[in-house]
């Protein structure tokens, strides 16, 4: 058996480094992670990588931090496998292996000019969150912006500052809800389908981008087409097993479709009549 | 006029040829394996070649993209440090039939794919092709017509066909021809050895024929119209979720990537491992969503990725019609039998719809 090095493997690892953590919920943690060589992850938003712990695999995560700060990007982890619990443990400094990123982030240069309705459900907000800070970095590009948010509980909710200046700003429509409230939450209860109808949009010009938890979409989907949004301009991103990205291991794949390559971010055009989606 | 791109091998040379063959790089042949089953695995010598063989267990890509391969190497130490690898061993294999040599491309097409995979690309340079066309059917198993891999079209270096006391070769490819050359026992091929291979695939023409009562050009549309049928259900039913039937397909090459440390704990390797989707964790995501949970589920995404989204992809079919997945069914499945289902309800819908 011979063997040899290659260069160009698709398995190939960049080195990264951790800059900083903080934990967001008792299930979420954040990393800042910057690429050892110093270069840019140049992703787009709604891309995602593979983050690898040699010895232990490899785990799809999306980045959650807009392509417009260069030199560090950030990852929103959840420890639910044994790649993600051993990554809560690491803290600054620690070194990580990535690959990426991969696939179909948000059309932003389609999306531009038009107003835009981001709905967000739980850890959905993470892949989100790099739309959000991109649209905000670049504002001026945008129309009308409206930030929809929920999750099952109050202690749930992640980037809770975050949401808190969003909900601030002038040039932002924000609103969010709990499934479950505590004694201190004085928000609106109800799932977030309920805060749709509310939303004043002009649904032609509008596009809709959409994560959250597999139940959600064919609600919030059937709300926003009531709305008139037309199907081209719904766009949702879709979380799956993978463990290549490179469109060939085949675990990702929603019927005809690979999710690592042709999505994650898709428009409800393309998938509507694929029943694996949803 | 003598055409070059054809010589001839008398019988009685094969054995020499195979022993020429064998000198040049390690050498591999289907071999009767007891049981009525073939392998592929080394032979030195013609002796032990299985000249008449049904598809053998597994196809020929255990040797494209082995069932284990090593992806990366690493050592953990304070710095740790990975590299890609990519593991191969020149290989000659002959005796391919076209189903396999069929599936070989399939696999070839997905590999070459953006982003490329550069441990199959690599691992194929180095391997030889040599086919064995079938004059016959295997066994009633294969359904090779139905999807156009019973007659040869390319995929191979050189392809030798059985005319009786010597065997036609046509040289596809230039090592093709530097290995008949180097082997010197063949001689060129007259207008009278041409004549029998000519009438060999006329009499093929007779012999082979659709398997499944349908036009080979219609079946993406049957896919179109049964993706709801009751056909899936009956699977459902009778499936045990082994992955027999994907690990013996020559055109399924889904995999797991995995982790492994030597027993030092300082060194490791990240390899791939032939995965199933026909097995139930295959779509299941952390937090436990299984987005193809039931059976019929699976098997239809077999069935679909088979005859079904590879039009689309790659403007073929990804069944080679060898049969393997049906001789390999534990619980009696079979391709064809599958396929005539589909058929007939289909037929029954568009019936429905006229009454």
């Amino acid at each position: 058996m011979e063997k040899v090095v290659i260069k160009d493997s698709g398995y190939r690892l960049k080195k990264a480094t951790i800059l900083r953590t903080k934990n967001l919920t008792r299930n979420e943690k954040f990393f800042e992670i910057a690429l050892k060589d110093g270069s840019s992850l140049d992703h787009e938003p709604g891309q995602f990588i593979m983050v690898s712990l040699l010895g232990i695999g490899e785990s799809p995560i999306s980045v959650c931090s807009s392509p417009s700060r260069r030199d560090s990007f950030d990852l929103c982890i959840r420890a639910v496998g044994k790649v993600t619990r051993r990554l809560h443990t690491l803290k600054k400094g620690d070194e990580i292996g990535i690959r990426g990123p991969y696939g179909r982030g948000f059309p932003v240069n389609i999306i531009t000019g038009n107003d835009l309705l981001i709905i967000a459900g739980g850890l959905g907000i993470a892949p989100l969150r790099s739309l959000i800070t991109y649209v905000l970095d670049n504002r001026r590009d945008f129309g009308k912006v409206h930030i929809l948010f929920g999750c099952k509980e109050p202690k749930e909710m992640l980037f809770s500052d975050e949401l808190e200046q969003w909900s601030q700003r002038t040039d932002l429509h924000y609103a969010c809800t709990v499934d479950r409230a505590d004694p201190e939450w004085a928000g609106n209860v109800g799932v977030i389908t309920t805060l749709i109808p509310g939303v004043d949009i002009e649904p032609l010009r509008t596009f809709a981008a959409v994560v959250g938890p597999p139940v959600m979409y064919t609600f919030v989907i059937k709300e926003l087409l009531k709305k008139g949004i037309p199907k081209r301009q719904i766009l949702l991103s879709f979380e799956r097993n993978m463990a290549c990205g490179n469109g060939k291991c085949g675990h990702c794949q929603i019927q005809n479709l690979y999710v690592c390559q042709d999505g994650p971010v898709f428009n409800y055009e393309q998938i509507k009549n694929l029943s694996e989606a949803f | 006029m003598e055409d070059t791109q054809y010589v001839v091998l008398k019988k009685d040379r094969f054995e020499e040829f195979i022993a020429a063959l064998s000198s040049m790089q390690k050498l591999v042949a289907p071999v009767a394996k007891g049981f009525g089953a073939y392998a592929f695995e080394e032979v030195t010598s013609a002796d032990p070649i299985a000249l008449n063989y049904i598809p053998t267990i597994l196809p020929l890509k255990k040797y494209f993209m082995p069932q284990r391969e090593t992806l990366l190497e690493f050592t953990l130490d304070r710095r740790s440090h990975a590299e890609a690898v990519v593991e191969y061993e020149p290989l000659t294999i002959f005796g391919a039939h076209t189903c396999d040599l069929a599936g070989i491309q399939c696999l070839n097409m997905v590999f070459s794919e953006r982003p490329k995979d550069y441990n199959y690309l690599l691992r194929k340079g180095t391997i030889t092709l040599i086919g064995l066309e079938c004059n016959d059917y295997c066994d009633e198993y294969a359904s090779c017509h139905l999807v156009h891999a019973s007659f040869p079209s390319g995929g191979y270096d050189l392809l030798f066909t059985d005319l009786g006391d010597y065997f036609m070769v046509h040289i596809n490819t230039v090592s093709g021809d530097r290995i008949v050359r180097t082997a010197g026992l063949c001689e060129g091929a007259g207008s009278a050895h041409m004549n029998e291979l000519r009438s060999l695939r006329d009499r093929k023409r007779t012999v082979f024929r659709n398997e499944v009562p349908i036009k080979t050009k219609l079946i993406p549309e049957l896919f179109d119209a049964v993706f709801g049928a009751r056909v899936w259900d009956n699977l459902n039913e009778r499936c045990l979720a082994c992955g027999n039937c994907t690990n013996v397909c020559p055109t399924c090459y889904c995999f797991n990537i995995k982790d492994e440390l030597d027993l030092t704990l300082a060194r490791g390797i990240r390899y791939r491992v032939w995965d199933s989707c026909q097995l139930e964790p295959f779509a299941r995501v952390a937090g436990g969503i299984n987005f193809r949970k039931e059976r019929s589920a699976r098997q239809r995404h077999r069935y679909y990725r088979k005859f079904r989204y590879p039009v689309d992809r790659f403007a073929r079919f990804f069944c080679t019609g060898c049969g393997r997945c049906t001789r390999a069914c534990m619980a009696d499945i079979s391709l064809k039998e599958t396929l005539s289902e589909l058929i007939k309800e289909s037929e029954e819908r568009v019936w429905k719809k006229w009454l």
